[in-house]
């Protein structure tokens, strides 16, 4: 079956499994390593991207849903050199440790401060579900803090 | 950061023996290259040309630290490198890092001498003959180990300053000759050699002749108060990387006609691959070819998920080698009935355990704590492709040399003919440690069959929970005795298992001990897990301390200070962190503070957990302060960031993490049944590191210990209610067998 996509702002016709989580397409297919493979169950949220906005976890999203969608994902977000105000506080607040998990909690963030950009530690808690497994949470939080009122 | 492989590291060596001639721009420093290396004659470059080397000075002054260590988020190679240009006063903004190659060369001879001889300084005309040796030892056990806490506090201490300073002599004596001054009239600053009289050179620019120059026997390392590089917060090189999907983990490796493959081993530990009908694969769209292992079977197919969703059609029959019975529940009556019988002597002290019978007080209590998984977020993988004559591997392992020798016993090749490209780790803890590379093991034995297309083998997160080595399961009894004044007088502690790492390691003062264990053999595989034994003893022992300053009517916290007058480094840890918690101030209702105090490859670390009790048995963990004595930290902030790192990892388990076992095999299967600590679990963590000028102490690790038993402290004072199993909060699928004894 084929399926049209534009990734991150390219238009890309692939003929596979409908099926097929849209993670191992953006991965396999379109060699977009950035969003990872975490637990395949939407559980983890290290496969977090943006399907016309909105945060999903690819690896339970089959392509076919994403169909005609757009979809941003990781290596999307920048403005060519310019680091989204995200990656930018990330880096400022040394937040990754292994960093196998920031492609999707940064996604998950991104998602998050279009809709609070002054998000409460309450809405925090809630909408970054993501798992970092070395407990690079504390500078999450700090990170999402100093962009408070900042236009993401 | 880039990566070498062997060839282009074998190319850049020769330069050494012909660079000048061949005018190719960069020049290598080997501080130890004269105990293990031929002679080099530059007319004939050797084709097996052995340099141990950690240094790369190109002519445009960059200086690029070559790090035998991997990179998995603990900020080692940043840290490694801040070390050597601190001693050899370079830019900072022109330092770049490079991981080492897979090659014995870079065995962490560094770290096996760390832990062999201690942190005790050996005389410098002692030093060379002990590299070689370790060098040698390690080399010979494959290790390229980064684990146990090391990397700073050994490869760093022993091997990345003193590159550094014998590198900024020999730059030091090329200006001096090169302008015909005396060498001490030279200072090293900023990349550039200086003299008096206005002369100033680069140390690209003196990079030739500095190479020629023979090595410093005593290069002299630099006082801590002249330290400008060391001691302040560097930016890791590695995070830039991670903000844009760039880094390349094991598991991103896209090669030309790579083929993927999915796996299911025996749910049983040792057992086999019976049989398997694989027709139900074979027949789905994309499978290759179905590959039986002696105790797995592999999918190999066009796409990853197409290989899984193929597996999970077949049906295979695994054997269980007779431990198909073996549960959570028996596995902790084999553990009680082991501690009924005397046990193995670790520590007998003063009186020992008869001490304990005329005590006047005598306090009883029985902890447990279960199996645990890594759960690294990067699932196990590994690519490998395979030909009659070479074998390459792509992964992420804690020792590539390790990974080396496993491929090559699994190919049939020899090590010289594999080559390793070690790639970033999605997380470490101790599950890629040499000993735990199955991964590796099962790619290169399908891309055997598969020669020869290269094969990227992914573990499901469900095979992941189920094929781990675990942080060992542990039961101890404890009974300590107070005297007519309060005072402990004895301390009898028994537990089960091999793992005694810090168990009789005691910083109280207490006069009679006794500290035994009982080895039960179990069929689950076993392996270091962040902080390794510390974690289990750490608990045990802060928490009966714990139970002793009560029964004592005590203060915990003044309770264990008065033990500590001996301990003075543990005493201002412990002043530190209860201090800065605010210890014996007020605190809202329901809630309560728990302090806990461990030391762990080499560090000190007190933990202050302010816990609110909730309703059904829930907890919430406010707020952790933490005092740390690592000796002097190098980096402020990534060490902060492993602290902070730490006491998540360690709150996820004592909240949540339980490995259990049903008919042999382990029941959980991925984070649906198995929470971790998320973001709405996490503390406000501070940080506070001591400067003791202590010998340096890890950091990795450290941060774990502590806080379980700081969080069941906290509960204690806040509900009197005395919490001697972990998890705290278990999933369903963890729920306890049995109730320890009270």
């Amino acid at each position: 079956m084929a399926i049209s996509l534009t990734v991150n702002g390219r238009a890309a016709t692939l003929n596979v499994d409908p099926e097929t989580p849209l993670l191992w397409v953006l991965r396999e297919n379109l060699g977009l390593t950035g969003s990872k493979f975490g637990c395949g169950v939407g559980a983890c949220g290290a496969c977090t991207v943006h399907l016309d906005g909105q945060p999903v976890r690819s690896c339970s999203v089959p392509v076919s849903v994403a169909n005609g969608t757009k979809i941003t994902t990781i290596e999307g977000l920048a403005s060519g050199e310019t680091l989204h105000a995200v990656q930018a506080a990330w880096i400022a607040q040394q937040v990754p440790q292994c960093g196998y998990c920031q492609s999707g909690m940064i996604m998950a963030v991104v998602a998050l401060l279009a809709t609070k950009p002054n998000p409460t530690d309450a809405e925090i808690d809630a909408h970054v579900s993501n798992i970092c497994r070395c407990g690079t949470y504390p500078r999450i939080r700090n990170a999402i803090h100093s962009l408070a009122g900042a236009k993401p | 950061m880039n990566k070498w492989t062997r060839r282009t590291f074998i190319g850049v060596g020769t330069v050494v023996g012909g660079g000048l001639a061949l005018g190719i721009g960069e020049f290598l420093f080997a501080p130890n290259r004269l105990e293990i290396s031929p002679p080099v004659d530059p007319n004939n470059p050797p084709n097996n040309f052995r340099l141990s080397t950690w240094i790369k000075l190109a002519p445009d002054n960059t200086v690029t630290v070559v790090v035998p260590h991997c990179e998995m988020g603990q900020g080692a190679q940043t840290g490694l490198a801040m070390m050597l240009a601190e001693e050899l006063e370079a830019d900072w903004n022109g330092i770049r890092v490079e991981e080492a190659p897979a090659m014995d060369e870079f065995a962490a001879g560094y770290m096996v001498r760390g832990f062999g001889l201690g942190a005790a300084e050996p005389p410098q005309a002692m030093l060379r003959g002990l590299n070689h040796l370790t060098y040698k030892v390690a080399s010979w056990m494959n290790l390229q180990v980064t684990g146990g806490s090391a990397s700073i506090r050994f490869t760093g201490e022993y091997g990345m300053r003193v590159a550094g300073a014998s590198a900024k002599q020999m730059l030091l004596q090329a200006a001096a000759t090169r302008w015909n001054v005396s060498v001490t009239e030279c200072t090293a600053k900023l990349s550039f050699v200086e003299h008096p009289s206005g002369k100033r050179a680069s140390f690209g620019e003196l990079a030739s002749d500095a190479a020629s120059i023979d090595l410093p026997s005593h290069p002299q390392l630099k006082n801590r108060e002249s330290f400008t590089i060391i001691g302040t917060a560097k930016p890791r090189f590695d995070i830039p990387g991670k903000v844009n999907g760039g880094t390349t983990y094991g598991m991103d490796v896209q090669l030309p006609d790579m083929v993927y493959a999915a796996i299911k081993a025996a749910p049983v530990f040792g057992g086999k691959l019976v049989s398997v009908e694989t027709a139900p694969a074979s027949s789905m769209p994309g499978v290759i070819k179905v590959v039986q292992l002696e105790n797995a079977v592999a999918v190999v197919a066009d796409g990853y998920w197409r290989a899984q969703q193929a597996l999970n059609k077949l049906q295979p029959v695994f054997s269980g080698e007779g431990n198909e019975s073996v549960n959570s529940e028996s596995l902790f009556q084999s553990f009680a009935k082991a501690l009924d019988s005397s046990g193995k002597k670790i520590l007998s002290q003063g009186k020992g355990a008869d001490a304990f019978e005329a005590s006047p007080t005598k306090i009883d209590a029985e902890y447990r704590v279960p199996y645990l998984a890594h759960a690294t977020m990067e699932p196990m993988n590994a690519t490998a492709r395979v030909s009659d004559k070479t074998c390459e591997v792509w992964a992420g392992t804690q020792d590539p040399l390790n990974a080396r020798k496993i491929a090559a016993d699994a190919c049939g090749l020899k090590k010289p003919q594999v080559t390793i490209h070690n790639l970033q780790l999605g997380g470490g803890f101790g599950r890629r440690l040499p000993g735990n590379l199955d991964y590796v093991d099962q790619a290169v034995r399908i891309a055997k069959e598969m020669s020869p297309k290269p094969v990227k083998l992914i573990w499901s997160r469900e095979e992941d929970f189920r094929h781990d080595f675990y942080r060992s399961a542990v039961l101890g009894r404890y009974q300590g005795g107070l005297d007519a004044q309060g005072k402990p007088d004895s301390w009898v502690a028994r537990f089960n298992g091999s793992a005694d790492e810090g168990a009789a390691e005691l910083p109280y003062a207490v006069p009679n001990q006794y500290i035994a264990k009982s080895d039960v053999p179990v069929h689950i595989r076993l392996g270091a897990w962040r902080s390794v034994d510390h974690t289990q003893h750490g608990f045990f022992t802060e928490s009966f301390i714990d139970e002793l300053a009560h029964a004592a009517k005590k203060d915990p916290f003044e309770f264990r200070r008065d033990l500590l007058t001996d301990k003075p480094r543990h005493k201002a840890a412990l002043e530190l962190a209860a201090e800065k918690a605010g210890w014996g101030t007020p605190i809202a209702k329901g809630r309560a503070r728990g302090i806990a105090l461990v030391e762990s490859f080499g560090s000190i670390v007190c933990e202050v957990a302010e816990v609110e009790v909730l309703a059904n048995d829930k907890f919430k963990v406010h707020r952790v302060v933490a005092a740390v004595d690592c000796g002097d930290v190098v980096n402020p902030d990534s060490g902060a960031a492993q602290i902070e790192g730490g006491i998540v990892f360690g709150l996820s388990a004592a909240l949540y993490g339980a490995i259990t076992i049903d008919n042999g095999a382990v029941v959980q299967t991925n984070f649906g049944d198995h929470p971790m600590a998320r973001m709405q679990d996490t503390p406000q963590i501070e940080v506070h590191f001591i400067a003791s000028h202590a010998a340096r102490g890890g950091l990795g690790e450290p941060g774990v210990p502590p806080i379980a038993a700081a969080i069941t402290n906290a509960i204690f004072a806040a509900s009197g209610k005395r919490l001697r199993s972990l998890p705290l909060m278990p999933a369903k699928s963890a729920q306890p067998v049995s109730q320890p004894a009270a």
